[in-house]
């Protein structure tokens, strides 16, 4: 009966997806629960934070300076039709702290270092290296997954206020050194509309979520991968796609919450 | 059950691993049925048969990795599958295990690997850390390694190098999984060499699950066969190569066809074709 194969199709999906929701919700647990020992030897987070941080600058960096830049260019074209190309600097640093900064430095996150971390955890399960440190009474969650977790938890913002600073700076070639707009407007009306709590912090907190996330996300899939060539690949996709959208999506949230009755 | 002679009779030395009546099956599919085994101290005994006939199962269950739906795993007088997860680690740092390819941690120096256990689980200072480590790697021959990478180490140095890693807190008991896969002629020697000499040296008790028939008769004090799941034979060196059982010469011997035959079962040869008589 193909009524009834559709309906057992769909009841086996659910109980799938339920059953991975649950097993993903215990392993960020089992994740929080052995931070413990990666604070006490914080190096092992640091030199993660080497890997998944440090590694991913130059392309925050580029692409910040390029986003800015194209945000000067739009954002003069846009302000020149009412006479406002002095708040120039408030268009480029809001919509970069508020909103465009936090997002796709998270996006470029996710793509880079989301995707790296699962590749190597999932060949570190392939090649059973998980299975030697299980072996040798080491627990995998508090010495593999937990200085990963929060390197990124702590990358993230950093590495979003670099993408903003740098996006700043583009908009500041494209719109003063370029175009010629006043240089003391572009800084004295920035300076004047952003307000550190209410834009910056919001900022820091979106990236925070984000950074949370997005390592979240990539540990497990990381976890969970299947220990062949295809498994990891396509648990590396996985990451890359449930990442991007739950970006997309908490940002969704978090600007209705942040920025309501503005 | 072919019974065989033992002459390395449990009796003489205690039993450091016993397994009894030990079923398993994953999915309702049994992989083990009904092992018994007994490892005295500071013996070196191999479990041989096909791959996918449950040797490594049997590993895990020893290592607490994986629970019996049946039976029992005693390890120096402890169920394993009873352990909390304490004791399950307390455990594991009395034991070694070498994997199949060595399984080493691709992100650290060889160095490090040797050393990781040893700063994991002691607080021993990185001097003496490091002339531990120095003494594991001139024990296996490799000393002169130490600052390289494993993506820079032949298979055979590498499985020398996780030998290494293995005796690192000079456990108790020792585990190979095939430590002789993938070797050439000259490593498969040293690597036999050095597990037969570093269970005697460090009084150890060793297990070594292979299906290279030669190079492990060549070491071991005792043999068990396991075929799909149950033991079929155990024994000596000698034992096992004067075996009339049918399975066991087949596999001693490398015979092409015998209990386990050379073709795969299928459909009928003449139809498979369309030749229609």
């Amino acid at each position: 009966m193909p009524i009834t194969k559709t309906l057992r199709a769909i009841g086996s999906r659910s109980v799938n997806a339920v059953w991975r929701i649950g097993y993903a919700s215990r392993f960020f647990v089992m994740t929080l629960f052995y931070s413990g020992p990666s604070f006490k030897r914080f190096r092992l987070i640091v030199k993660e934070m080497f890997s998944s941080g440090v590694m991913s600058l130059i392309i925050i960096l580029v692409a910040g300076m390029f986003v800015g830049m194209v945000l000067g260019l739009q954002g003069f074209e846009t302000l020149k039709r009412y006479g406002s190309e002095s708040a120039l600097g408030s268009l480029v640093a809001l919509s970069l702290v508020r909103e465009l900064g936090p997002v796709l430095a998270a996006l470029l996150f996710a793509s880079r270092a989301g995707s790296a971390m699962t590749a190597e955890i999932g060949l570190m399960k392939a090649t059973e290296q998980i299975s030697a440190m299980e072996m040798m009474a080491v627990n995998p969650i508090a010495r593999v997954v937990a200085p990963r977790f929060w390197a990124g938890v702590i990358s993230m913002p950093l590495l979003a206020a670099l993408f903003s600073a740098m996006g700043v700076f583009g908009g500041y070639v494209v719109g003063v050194v370029l175009i010629g707009v006043d240089e003391g407007s572009f800084w004295s009306q920035m300076q004047a509309s952003v307000d550190f709590q209410h834009d910056v912090l919001n900022g820091v907190i979106k990236s925070f979520v984000f950074g949370l996330a997005v390592t979240a996300i990539a540990l497990f899939e990381g976890y969970d991968a299947p220990p062949t060539a295809e498994g990891v690949s396509g648990a590396t996709t996985r990451t890359v796609v449930q990442s991007s959208l739950a970006i997309l999506m908490l940002d969704f949230i978090l600007t209705a919450f942040m920025f309501r009755g503005d | 059950m072919p019974a065989l002679q033992c002459v390395a009779d449990p009796q003489v030395t205690a039993p450091l691993v016993e397994i009894r009546d030990v079923n398993f099956a994953y999915d309702n599919r049994p992989i083990l049925k009904g092992i018994n085994m007994s490892i005295p101290k500071g013996k070196l005994v191999a479990i041989m048969g096909l791959s996918g006939c449950g040797k490594t199962t049997i590993l895990r269950h020893i290592g607490g990795v994986l629970k019996p739906t049946g039976g029992s795993v005693k390890v120096d007088g402890q169920v394993m599958h009873e352990l909390d997860h304490h004791g399950l680690y307390a455990m594991r740092r009395k034991m070694g295990m070498l994997f199949q390819f060595g399984a080493l941690f691709t992100d650290m120096t060889v160095f490090d690997n040797v050393a990781f256990q040893m700063r994991e689980h002691t607080d021993l200072p990185e001097e003496v850390i490091r002339d531990l480590v120095m003494m594991k790697l001139h024990a296996v021959g490799l000393r002169g390694t130490h600052n390289l990478m494993p993506a820079e180490l032949s298979g055979g140095m590498a499985r020398r190098v996780a030998l290494a890693r293995t005796i690192a807190l000079d456990p108790m008991l020792i585990m190979y999984d095939e430590p002789f896969a993938g070797l050439d002629p000259i490593s498969l020697t040293v690597v036999g060499e050095l597990i037969r000499k570093l269970n005697d040296a460090l009084g150890a008790t060793s297990i070594v699950v292979t299906h290279d028939v030669q190079e492990s008769l060549k070491i071991v004090d005792y043999v068990y066969f396991v075929a799909d799941g149950a033991i079929i034979a155990e024994g000596t060196a000698d034992d096992i190569r004067a075996s009339g059982e049918a399975f066991v010469k087949q596999f001693v011997h490398g015979e092409m066809d015998g209990p386990i035959p050379f073709h795969y079962p299928g459909g009928d040869y003449r139809q498979d074709l369309g030749v229609h008589v």
